[in-house]
């Protein structure tokens, strides 16, 4: 017989199953596990940053030894894309079809997230904190799935020119940029802070990737008048180009330089490490070969999960800090979902960072994000090259609100 | 005025880097009527040896020959095993073992000496830059070296029994044969000295480019270019092609079409001498009876 409160008691069901109904449904989430993707360049040209995706195995074992988030253990699957787009698509798709991921986590590469961007958010899978510093990652408004971590080039390139202009209000700036994303990126952050003032204060050339060598276009800056230079480029044309325009005799009164291109092994070193001093660049990560950081917490706490977890590990090279910082800032979101794990509920946490500090970012830089703010990371400080390391200098500087 | 001098000195120094591959393609194709697709890279790993014996603590001159021995070696190996098999297949074949050659060698460059930028030393060094620092010591030097092989090169087809003989077997292999000459081992030969050649062209832009694996890839074009303006078949016309093709992209680069259409350039040349002039500058016309 139906009574009202059978009547009632169904029609609270029916409103609690789907709250219920949605958690089961959400793909790679059981009320014990929580099934994370990753693709990495294990293998090829970039695969020196393949420790990335190590790093992360390790981080995540720690976290599950420690009793996992919200009583789930984390599955990290991560799979090799050999640095190359085609791979990316192919392992993305394996990771959201047949692995069934929630979401994925820090794929690595500009060209490799571009190839998946239309995939992940036609699916509304969460593609979040991936390992690149293109700007697009930030586009809330078309890809709101999408998100990167750390500052853009466009946001590095805002830094320079507040500095810039701060000390030499009226350079001649002489801009060498990589004819791709990459490098147009610093073009835009140049624009966004000199203005109407950029075709008059601003020689930009480009150059192909495919191009031997720069020459050509270090003749033309110098000629062209410049006394500043911002070399926006991949680590093989830097160290050309601080080589050669030292070598012309040409001493620009500040030389920016990319921080995407800052090896001392790979740009320093091969441009000749006396060539470049003064040259200034940019960091948002503790360096962890710098002594300054040698009783600092952060570091400590990151040199003994190192020690514990990933005791082979190379303790000078800046991948790992990169890794350990951007792992903590997922966790920190993730925390914050208080065991809701539906996809909705990760990208709104996600676009909700205030103020977080991971343990490896320069003290006074912070995570924060906003449903109109995807980029999370839009401070940096200055770094000049003494001729046998990076020194920081000055304060922590903001990129500009564009 | 003075920036236009400026971008010739640096197109010429830049050019040098070319005329020393395009020497390297034209000779191959002199000694086989082949364009090797995989020049590029079987140079990029001979300097990666030149770069591992330099590094085991070996003199710059005895690792620079001990390279274009083994360079040679190699090459010939890869004419004995890969080439000979499919040497009377269709072009398109020949084609698609040279692009094969390209992927393996390219790969098992990086794979074996990683992808990271190294320093390759000079054997040139000063400490004054010259010409106000656009041509390095470096850059005359191995202009230097460029001019020595190719007169080497002219020398040994001219004038020696053995270079008749290579010249012989890749014009005419029936006629070859017929008096007397091994041709299957001409072109061997042929092979391993173009190895040797690309090996001391790559040993030279090394220290300019910095040596990574991928090295060779767009000055490979610029190579072709400049080879085909001189005619593919003349040395001497291959490396005034090479110093033409990097003034000549400086210039459009820095005045005419900007610096994001300077390959398109070296394109441009090539298409252009097709058209206008099959076989180069230089080149000799060659008509065949039918």
């Amino acid at each position: 017989m139906l009574t009202r409160r059978h009547l009632l008691a169904a029609g609270a069901a029916t409103l609690a199953a789907p709250a219920i109904g949605r958690a089961q449904d959400t793909p790679g989430v059981t009320a014990t596990e929580i099934r994370i993707g990753n693709t990495m360049p294990y293998s090829g040209p970039a695969s020196a940053y393949g420790v990335i995706g190590r790093s992360h195995e390790a981080f995540f074992k720690m976290v599950n030894e420690q009793g996992g988030i919200a009583g789930r253990k984390i599955t990290f699957i991560t799979y090799d894309d050999g640095y190359s787009p085609p791979k990316t698509v192919e392992q993305t798709r394996r990771l959201v079809e047949q692995d069934k991921v929630a979401f994925t986590f820090n794929q690595l590469g500009t060209a490799a997230n571009s190839a998946i961007l239309r995939y992940m958010n036609q699916r509304k899978v969460p593609h979040i904190f991936l390992s690149t510093g293109a700007d697009k990652w930030g586009n809330y408004q078309d890809t709101p799935w999408t998100i990167g971590w750390q500052p853009s080039y466009r946001t590095e390139a805002q830094i320079y020119m507040k500095h810039l202009l701060a000390e030499r209000p009226n350079a001649k700036i002489g801009l060498l940029f990589q004819n791709d994303d990459f490098g147009k990126d610093y073009v835009a952050g140049v624009r966004d802070i000199l203005g109407p003032r950029y075709e008059q204060m601003v020689r930009a050339v480009s150059h192909e990737a495919t191009d031997p060598t720069i020459d050509s276009q270090v003749v033309s800056l110098q000629q062209g008048g410049c006394d500043v230079m911002l070399t926006a480029t991949t680590p093989k044309f830097a160290a050309q180009a601080i080589r050669r325009v030292f070598d012309v005799g040409w001493r620009p009164a500040f030389h920016y330089l990319t921080n995407v291109s800052i090896s001392v092994g790979t740009v320093m070193e091969p441009a000749g490490p006396e060539k470049g001093v003064g040259i200034i660049t940019s960091a948002y990560l503790k360096d962890p070969t710098d002594p300054a950081w040698d009783n600092d917490p952060g570091m400590k706490e990151w040199r003994a999960f190192m020690a514990k977890y990933i005791p082979n590990g190379d303790m000078k090279d800046g991948s790992y800090p990169f890794a350990f910082g951007i792992a903590q800032t997922l966790m920190h979101v993730l925390d914050k979902c208080r065991g809701d794990f539906s996809r909705e509920t990760i990208m709104r946490q996600v676009a909700d960072i205030r103020d977080f500090i991971p343990a490896t970012l320069i003290p006074g830089i912070k995570v924060a994000t906003s449903p109109t703010n995807f980029h999370p990371i839009r401070q940096m400080q200055l770094q000049r090259w003494t001729g046998s390391t990076w020194q920081r200098f000055g304060s922590v500087i903001e990129g500009a609100n564009v | 005025m003075d920036g236009l001098a400026h971008q010739i000195v640096a197109g010429i120094a830049t050019g040098g880097i070319y005329a020393s591959v395009a020497l390297a393609i034209v000779m191959i194709y002199q000694a086989t009527h082949h364009v090797n697709f995989a020049q590029g890279e079987m140079a990029t790993l001979s300097t990666f040896i030149a770069w591992s014996m330099v590094q085991a603590g070996m003199p710059y001159w005895v690792a620079f020959f001990a390279t274009i021995a083994v360079s040679f070696a190699i090459g010939v190996v890869v004419e004995r095993i890969l080439i000979r098999p499919v040497a009377n297949a269709p072009v398109l074949t020949m084609v698609g073992v040279f692009i094969g050659l390209l992927l393996i060698i390219g790969n098992a460059t990086g794979w074996i000496f990683g992808y990271t930028t190294k320093v390759f030393p000079s054997p040139f060094a000063s400490e004054k830059p010259l010409f106000g620092g656009l041509v390095s010591a470096h850059e005359l030097g191995s202009t230097a070296v460029t001019l020595t092989v190719l007169t080497l090169v002219w020398a040994f087809f001219r004038f020696t029994k053995l270079g008749l003989a290579m010249r012989a077997a890749a014009y005419n292999p029936r006629s070859a044969r017929l008096v007397g000459i091994r041709v299957g081992w001409m072109l061997a030969l042929g092979w391993g000295l173009a190895a040797a050649i690309g090996a001391v062209a790559g040993m030279m832009v090394a220290p300019v480019v910095f040596l990574d694996p991928t090295m060779m890839l767009g000055i490979l074009l610029y190579a072709f270019a400049g080879a085909l303006m001189g005619g593919i078949d003349n040395p001497a016309g291959a490396v005034l092609g090479g110093f033409t093709v990097g003034v000549l992209e400086n210039l459009a680069g820095a005045y005419v079409v900007g610096t994001e259409l300077k390959l398109t350039v070296a394109l441009a040349i090539i298409i252009g001498v097709l058209l206008v002039r099959p076989s180069g500058l230089f080149g000799r016309v060659v008509f065949s009876r039918v």
